[in-house]
Order: structure tokens, then C-alpha cells, then sequence
């Protein structure tokens, strides 16, 4: 299968690889996808006080096409409100890339993997009742 | 000497043609274009003299007589002349047909195609190394048994079957013995007899001739038969139709006979260049499983799973290397390779696997640079796996609940 000039870029050069504390209250940590279906994502967000994205890191295992999906998401929701963050949508991940039919399930996860990182540090910030009912 | 990139290192899949076989094909194409099958004119009679002579390389290297090779356009027309040929012309012996579940999709489909005509058919497990236990296949045959089919040694994983005990098994109930021998002839020494083999597979493309043309053996002594799949000139016996493409068979005649007289030789350094290979990579990298037989496998095959790092991901890295991979993601079903989950092998470790398949060119420099790069490329990788993360912070990865089931 032939590759998007975007998706090896992001493949070669691939952004914000790594990892945060994910004990730090700060850091939402987002794990999707699955070993035996060949494809997990592990997406952190770190988040100011203000719900503004500062900084993100991720680390894949999958094929090129979802190591590119993650890469350009990381790139994409820094500077976002986690308001905005949560509205980005698989197409635009696989339009921006140029992702064949076969390669939509790596945006889907991308996708997936920022709601995840968000949900985990609402989680983290939510009122102490909640976060015990969570546990 | 400066490497030529992208390194082929994906000999299963097929291969070069020789510089010798070529030579000899060349001819005829131009000068001897005759058809074979026009006896009353010398461009002919040449044509068929050379094909004749061909048939000859060609059973000699099987231990074979010229008069029981049938070419065809490869080996996915030879498996299914075989399997439907005979099936149907003995259908009044019985309706059963015994395969494996690591078959190539050239029998399995035909296998298939067969079930809906109203045959029933047995797909055999094989072992965790890949192969089959006779035991189990003389527990699954019965009187209504007409043909087994187990090919010699394995596309993806090399393991080689043990056709001889197979063989007893099979002519010890009167049944008839079909093997897909594409990937180990020429490569192990294979004989008709020795096995008791009725109908062997072969094509020219996986020992150094060309695409496009391959053979059936059909074996004389009992006579074999089957019926044409094709209808037409009578062409081979009747048995395939269709004017003979005469270049690809002298070429795929010259081919064996190569193979024949440097078999030994070349098998003995294609395994020795494999063995570095593979334990260099163990060496260097933790976590590297093989699959497959160690002990009984075609010399140049060596399918290893990197924990861990996903194998069309790692294809991806290895852009100067051509090899293959086991991962769902290689193919459009997403599902990982069967004959790795015939193994026994689970999704994980099967996403992870990667072929490669060492031949006649493969050269000392490319296995190095081919170590060098794999060792650099699935480190890289691992530093961005959560998988392998998790790994050396002690989590189990079983005890994760995945958010995915496909």
C-alpha cells in the first residue's frame, strides 16, 4: 500500500512521542485500541487550570498510518480548550492524512483516544465524591 | 561494493529469474516461436522438442517421468486441476477430501468451492510448530476419503510437513495424495516416490524462472485421473487445454535443472546466511519469538514476531528491505494471518510477526545491513510502544480491559 507523503512524515518524524506522569492531576492519560487487534494508542494531554491544552505526548503500536494519526493529533490540540479538543472528528484526521477506506479504524482511535484523555483528567478534577464512584 | 536498495529479502513470495534461464528462454520468443502443437511444420516440431525436453528437467528434479508432468499457467491452475480434477472424477469412490488448516488460499478456496458442490471436507490442526501430526490424519480418514491434500512445506512459516509418514498413511486406505510443492521444491530434495505422491504442485516462479507457468504432476503408475477444468485443443493429454506458452516452459525446464545439479550447495549457505540472521536479531532484541518449526523448515525462511512492535509499522521502517508481515494491517480483512492463528498463536504476537525469505542472491553484506537495520528500526519503535512501556514497568498486559475487540 502506498503512503501519504503526510502519514511518512509524521511516521519519520514523529511529534511529541513520549510520556507524562500519569499520576500528575494535571496530565489525562487516554489508552485505546487493542494488542490482539494491532493497533493501541496511549494519548496524554497535559491541562491548565484554564481547560487549555499545553502540551501533549503519545506513544502507538500500530501500523504507520496510526502512529501518523496520533502524531498529528498531539500537534493539533495543543493550545486547544478541552471544549474544542473533544470536537475534532476521525474525517478531518483522515482527510488531513489522506487515509485510504482501510486505515479510517487509526483516526477512529485517534479520535477516540483524545476523548479518552479527557475523560480521564475530568476524572482526575472532578468533585472527590465523583472520583471515588469512578474508582 | 556499495549495497543495492531496496534489498530483496521476500524469496516466498517469488523470485528472479536466473540469467541463465533467461538466456535459454530468449530464442524462443523470436527465432523457434513455433506452436507446440503444430505437427505438420518444423517451427513446431522444434517447439514441441524443447518442451519435451523440459518435461524431462522438470520430473527429474521430483524423480518424475517427463510423460506425468502437465503444464499449466502456475500453481494456483495446477492445485485446482488437482483437487477438482480428481475429486470429480472420483466421485463414485467417495466424498471426502482431507487438507490442513495452513494450506495455501490457492487449495483452501478450492477446498471450499468443493464443499458447496456437496464433498465434505476436513481441515486438519497442525502442531504449535506448525506440523501436522499423522496420527491425526489416519484418525481422519474413512472409506469415503478420495484425496488428501498437504502441501510440502509452508509459504509463510517454512515448516516442512512429514509427507513421507503422510504418505503411508494415505495409500495404506487407498486414498490418492495431492501436495502443494511450490515452496520446497528446489529448494529440499523432494521425490515423487519416495513420499507417494500422486499429484504434486509446481510453479516456475519460485525457483528462479519465470511467472506465469507451472506443472502438475499426475503420476502413471497407477494411472491418475482426472477431469479437464478446461475445455479446448486437448492440449497435455487432454488434461489442460490452451496452447503451451513455450518459452516459460523451456525456461521453467532449465530452472529445475539448476536447482537439481546446485540444490545441496546453495540450501547449505541460504541456511547458514538464515542462521545469522536470526540469531543476531535474537540476540540483539529481547522479546523475539520464531514461528514455525525450527528443526524442519525450508533453509532460507526465517518468521520471527517482535513483541510488542506492530509488524506493518515495522514494514514501514524497513522501506529498504523488502519483506512481508503476519499483521492484519499487510492485508484489506484485518484479520491476522491464519496459518500464525493455526499455530496457536495469539492476535498480539501474530500483529507482530515478520517473514523474511533469504535465496539464491541474497548476499553476506545484505544480511548485514538487513541485522543492523532491523536491531536500529524495532528499537526505535519500541521507545514509542505504550505496549512495550507498560511491559518494563511490569504491567501485564493481560490484565489490561482493551477498549477495542476489533
Amino acid at each position: 500500500m502506498a503512503y501519504s507523503n503526510k502519514v511518512i512524515d509524521h511516521y519519520e518524524n514523529p511529534r511529541n512521542v513520549g510520556s507524562f506522569d500519569k499520576n500528575d492531576p494535571d496530565v489525562g492519560t487516554g489508552l485505546v485500541g487493542a494488542p490482539a487487534c494491532g493497533d493501541v494508542m496511549k494519548l496524554q494531554l497535559k491541562i491548565g487550570d484554564d481547560g487549555v491544552i499545553q502540551d501533549a505526548r503519545f506513544k502507538t503500536f500500530g501500523c504507520g498510518s496510526a502512529i501518523a494519526s496520533s502524531s498529528l493529533v498531539t500537534e493539533w490540540v495543543k493550545g486547544m480548550s478541552i471544549e474544542d479538543a473533544e470536537k475534532i472528528q476521525n474525517s478531518s484526521i483522515a482527510d488531513e492524512l489522506n487515509l485510504p477506506p482501510v486505515k479510517i479504524h487509526c483516526s477512529v482511535l485517534a479520535e477516540d483516544a483524545i476523548k479518552a484523555a479527557i475523560a480521564d483528567y475530568r476524572r482526575k478534577k472532578g468533585p472527590a465524591s465523583e472520583t471515588e464512584k469512578a474508582s | 561494493m556499495a549495497l543495492k536498495l531496496p534489498i530483496f529479502m521476500d524469496y516466498h513470495s517469488t523470485t528472479p529469474v536466473d540469467p541463465r534461464v533467461l538466456e535459454t528462454m530468449l530464442p524462443y520468443f523470436t527465432t523457434h516461436f513455433g506452436n507446440a502443437a503444430s505437427r505438420n511444420h518444423a517451427f513446431g516440431w522444434t517447439a514441441e522438442k524443447v518442451v519435451d525436453d523440459a518435461r524431462e528437467q522438470v520430473g527429474q528434479l521430483i524423480g518424475a517421468s517427463g510423460k506425468e508432468i502437465v503444464f499449466t499457467s502456475g500453481a494456483t491452475e495446477s492445485n485446482n486441476l488437482a483437487l477438482k480434477g480428481a475429486a470429480h472424477f472420483y466421485k463414485d469412490r467417495g466424498n471426502h477430501i482431507i487438507t490442513t488448516q495452513i494450506e495455501h488460499k490457492a487449495v483452501l478456496d478450492t477446498c471450499k468451492r468443493l464443499e458447496l458442490e456437496g464433498f465434505e471436507v476436513t481441515y486438519l490442526p497442525v502442531e504449535s510448530d506448525g506440523r501436522l501430526r499423522p496420527e491425526l490424519l489416519a484418525q481422519a480418514m474413512t472409506d469415503r476419503t478420495i484425496l488428501v491434500s498437504v502441501m510440502l512445506a509452508n509459504n509463510e512459516i517454512g515448516t516442512i510437513q512429514p509427507l513421507k509418514e503422510i504418505g503411508q498413511i494415505v495409500k495404506a486406505r487407498g486414498a490418492l495424495l495431492h501436495t502443494d510443492a511450490v515452496q520446497g521444491v528446489g529448494k529440499i530434495p523432494f521425490d515423487v516416490n519416495d513420499v507417494q505422491a500422486d499429484l504434486v504442485s509446481l510453479t516456475a516462479h519460485k525457483l528462479y524462472g519465470p511467472k506465469g507457468v507451472g506443472a502438475l504432476y499426475v503420476r502413471r503408475k497407477p494411472r491418475i485421473r482426472l477431469e479437464a477444468q478446461m475445455d479446448g485443443g486437448g492440449h497435455e493429454r487432454g488434461l489442460r487445454s490452451g496452447t503451451l506458452n513455450v518459452p516459460g516452459i523451456v525456461g521453467f525446464g532449465k530452472a529445475c535443472e539448476i536447482a537439481k545439479q546446485e540444490m545441496a550447495q546453495e540450501s547449505e549457505r541460504i541456511a547458514r546466511q538464515r542462521d545469522r540472521l536470526e540469531s543476531a536479531l535474537m540476540q540483539a532484541l529481547p522479546h523475539v519469538f520464531r514461528n514455525g518449526s525450527v528443526q524442519h523448515r525450508l533453509p532460507g525462511n526465517a518468521n520471527l514476531s517482535f513483541a510488542y512492535v506492530e509488524g506493518e509499522g515495522l514494514l514501514m521502517a524497513l522501506k529498504d528491505v523488502a519483506v512481508s508481515s503476519g499483521s492484519a494491517c499487510t492485508s484489506a480483512s484485518l484479520e491476522p494471518s491464519y496459518v500464525l492463528r493455526a499455530l496457536g498463536i495469539g492476535e498480539e504476537l501474530a500483529h507482530t510477526s515478520i517473514r523474511f525469505g533469504l535465496g539464491r542472491f541474497t548476499t553476506d553484506e545484505e544480511v548485514d545491513f538487513v541485522i543492523k537495520l532491523t536491531v536500529d528500526k524495532v528499537s526505535r519503535l519500541r521507545e514509542m510502544s505504550p505496549l512495550w512501556e507498560m511491559v518494563q514497568e511490569g504491567v501485564d498486559l493481560k490484565s489490561i480491559e482493551w477498549t477495542a475487540a476489533h
